[in-house]
Formats: C-alpha cells, sequence, structure tokens
C-alpha cells in the first residue's frame, strides 16, 4: 500500500488521505457535523475498508456534509489507488 | 434530460429536487481523466443508494474504446441505471459492442434485459448513419445530436439560429420516427441568454424532437412551458378523440371538429398531446381517458 487520496473539500464531498500503517484501523475524521453523526462516518468508512480487505491503514478524512454513498465511493477511491486492486473486472 | 457532473457528489445529491424528466450523471466530458476512477465509483454509490423516484436515470460512460469504457458499463448495469447514454456514436456495430458488454453484466448478475441504449450522435459520419444507429439493437430507446463536436467536426461553429445543426436535426428526427424511438436535441450552453433557448426549444419542438438536453435547474422551466400542452390544447385534444370515438361507433373514420376536418393524422396528434399532458403531470390518467 502507498499514501493516496480521493474526494475534494466541496459541499457535499468528503476528503480521504489514506497511508500505510502496521495495527488496525485508525481514523481521524474531521467534520462540522461530528459530534452528531461522527461514529456514523467512521462506522461507514471502517466497513467499507474492511470489506475492501484493507485491515491496516492510517485515514484521514475531512468531510463537507457527504451522504454515506458519497463516504463509501470516495474510500473505496482512495483505497484502490493505494492499493492498485480495482474493484472492477477489465 | 440534466446533464450532471458525475464527480459532483453535491449536485448528484440534489438534482432530482428540481423535477427533470430525467438525470444524465456524466463520466464522459466533464470528468478529467485523473478522477474517472473516482466519479465511476461515485455514481455507482449513488444509483445504489439515491431514491431519485420515478426520475429516469442515465449515465454517459466513456467510449469503449478507451481504458474506462468497459469499467463503466460494468459499474452502472450493476447499479441497475434505466439508460446507458453511449457517446460519439458512429456506426451500427459500436452500439452492438455496447449491447455485447452490457449483456455480459447483466448475465452475471442476473437482470438480463434490462439496461436500455441511448445513442449520442456527435459527427458527420454519425449524421449519415443515423438510422443504422437507430435500430441497431433492441435496447435503442432514443437518438440524442451532441452539437458542439457535431459543428467542430463539420468545421464550423454554433451559432444561436442553428442553421449548422439543421439537416442533422432533421436527419436524428427522421431516424428516430422511422425506428420508432424517441429523439433528444443538444444542449443550449449560454444561461444567461434565455430568450436564445427559448427559441431552440421552440425550434426543435416544431422539427418533431421528444426533449431538450439540459445543463441547470433553470432551463427545465423553459422547457416544460415550451413541451406541456396548454389547457386549450388539452381540450381540443380531448374534443377530437371524442369525435372520432363517436364517428367509429357510427362506422365512419373521419369527423368534423370545430368545422375542421378531422381523419387519423390529427387523431394521433391529439393521443400525442393527451399523452404528454398525463406524462408532465398536467392532467391524471383516469381524466386522460
Amino acid at each position: 500500500m502507498k499514501e493516496a487520496s480521493a474526494g475534494t473539500l466541496e459541499s457535499g464531498d468528503i476528503l480521504i488521505q489514506i497511508a500505510p500503517a502496521q495495527k488496525g484501523l485508525e481514523i481521524e475524521l474531521q467534520s462540522s457535523v461530528a459530534a452528531q453523526f461522527g461514529r456514523q462516518i467512521k462506522t461507514v468508512i471502517k466497513d467499507t475498508l474492511e470489506g475492501l480487505g484493507v485491515d491496516n491503514a492510517y485515514v484521514k478524512a475531512v468531510d463537507k456534509g457527504a451522504l454515506d454513498c458519497t463516504i463509501r465511493a470516495r474510500v473505496t477511491a482512495a483505497a484502490v489507488r493505494a492499493t492498485g486492486k480495482d474493484v472492477w473486472k477489465d | 434530460m440534466m446533464f450532471v457532473p458525475g464527480n459532483n457528489p453535491g449536485m448528484m445529491a440534489d438534482a432530482h429536487i428540481y423535477g427533470p424528466d430525467s438525470i444524465m450523471l456524466d463520466l464522459e466530458d466533464s470528468v478529467t481523466m485523473a478522477e474517472k476512477d473516482a466519479a465511476r465509483l461515485l455514481v455507482y454509490n449513488a444509483l445504489k443508494t439515491i431514491d431519485y423516484g420515478t426520475t429516469e436515470m442515465v449515465v454517459r460512460i466513456n467510449p469503449l474504446n478507451t481504458p474506462y469504457g468497459k469499467k463503466d458499463v460494468e459499474a452502472v448495469v450493476k447499479a441497475g441505471v434505466d439508460v446507458i447514454r453511449m457517446p460519439k456514436t458512429e456506426t451500427a456495430d459500436e452500439v452492438r459492442e455496447l449491447e455485447a458488454e452490457i449483456l455480459k453484466v447483466e448475465t452475471e448478475i442476473g437482470r438480463v434485459g434490462e439496461t436500455q441504449i441511448m445513442a449520442a450522435i456527435e459527427s458527420a459520419l454519425g449524421i449519415v448513419n443515423a438510422y443504422a444507429i437507430a435500430t441497431a439493437s433492441k435496447r435503442m430507446m432514443g437518438i440524442a445530436l451532441g452539437a458542439e463536436d457535431y459543428s467542430a467536426n463539420l468545421k464550423t461553429n454554433r451559432t444561436p439560429g442553428g442553421a449548422e445543426l439543421l439537416l442533422a436535426r432533421e436527419q436524428i428526427v427522421v431516424a428516430a420516427r422511422a425506428a420508432g424511438i424517441a429523439c433528444f436535441d443538444t444542449v443550449y450552453s449560454n444561461l444567461d441568454d434565455m430568450e436564445t433557448f427559448r427559441k431552440e426549444v421552440e425550434l426543435i419542438k416544431t422539427l418533431g424532437f421528444d426533449g431538450k438536453s439540459i445543463i441547470n435547474p433553470r432551463q427545465i422551466e423553459v422547457v416544460n412551458s415550451v413541451f406541456v400542452p396548454t389547457e386549450k390544447e388539452i381540450n381540443k385534444a380531448r374534443a377530437v378523440i371524442a369525435g372520432i370515438k363517436e364517428a367509429r361507433a357510427k362506422g365512419s373514420g373521419v369527423i368534423s371538429v370545430n368545422g375542421k376536418m378531422v381523419d387519423r393524422p390529427v387523431v394521433l396528434r391529439a393521443e400525442r398531446t393527451i399523452a404528454l399532458a398525463v406524462a408532465a403531470g398536467v392532467i391524471s390518467e383516469e381524466e386522460a381517458l
């Protein structure tokens, strides 16, 4: 795995930066709605990475009000860029 | 049909609120090469998750001869898209190639035959082959003009009157009608000139198009005001349909409504007016009967 990122800081988006780590998933989240949705956002990030087989990584997420489907898309894009393993066939 | 960039999650989440008939999420020209992978994932997850209601969902994919096209097909078919818009279509073989790719993915997920195709025609060769393209697959639901690439290919420029597009527009309408599918006009990009936009919408309605591609929610109202039948038109259509029903009951195919002869073409137009009014939600299906 190498360092990679996906997403933007535009409204409705989330910027995900991912880097190699030794022990488990460490997620650092910045979000204006962290008090209300922080746990949910971190759960989506964690579930998405585990679904892709990424168990060890440091993730920095800067949320700008992204929907869950956007978080999943950006985390997947960052993970694919970091690992080089695409989710599509061709 | 409202165009929405496929790498802008904010716009993708809100687009259906404005009530377009269909939304086209774009993976092609509005997405840079460096972001093709991320946009594909955004569109996939949005289609799987966001409730777009009855809005028809279209995705413009990258051409199959690029490194992105086949992955785009896999992603959007797996996400359950209604229509794949194929850009820069020039031949019927290209449509059949896309059809084969769609079938491959549909077979894998057990959803055969659900994905429709719309071909965007954006070159002189595409216009010459319009009917062959329109009839290349049972999945074809419509053909559309892409005027920016087309006028560049013709070695001319777009003008407010659209003289450079006249043959292409007429060819697309004729090919679509001969094939029994829909046809959609190109976008108008100057949001500060709504008057010219309205004239263009009026022109393409007169030419026979089923709808207009738009790039901003502000354009929806203009398109609807031109395409949605007025109360007067609906009442006239109702009178024609009621009259012909009565005449047929008496064994006649021709009637007179308000002193004008009404025969089959007039009845077909009246039926189309009522169908449009129902589709636009101006009258209910029960009221149309």
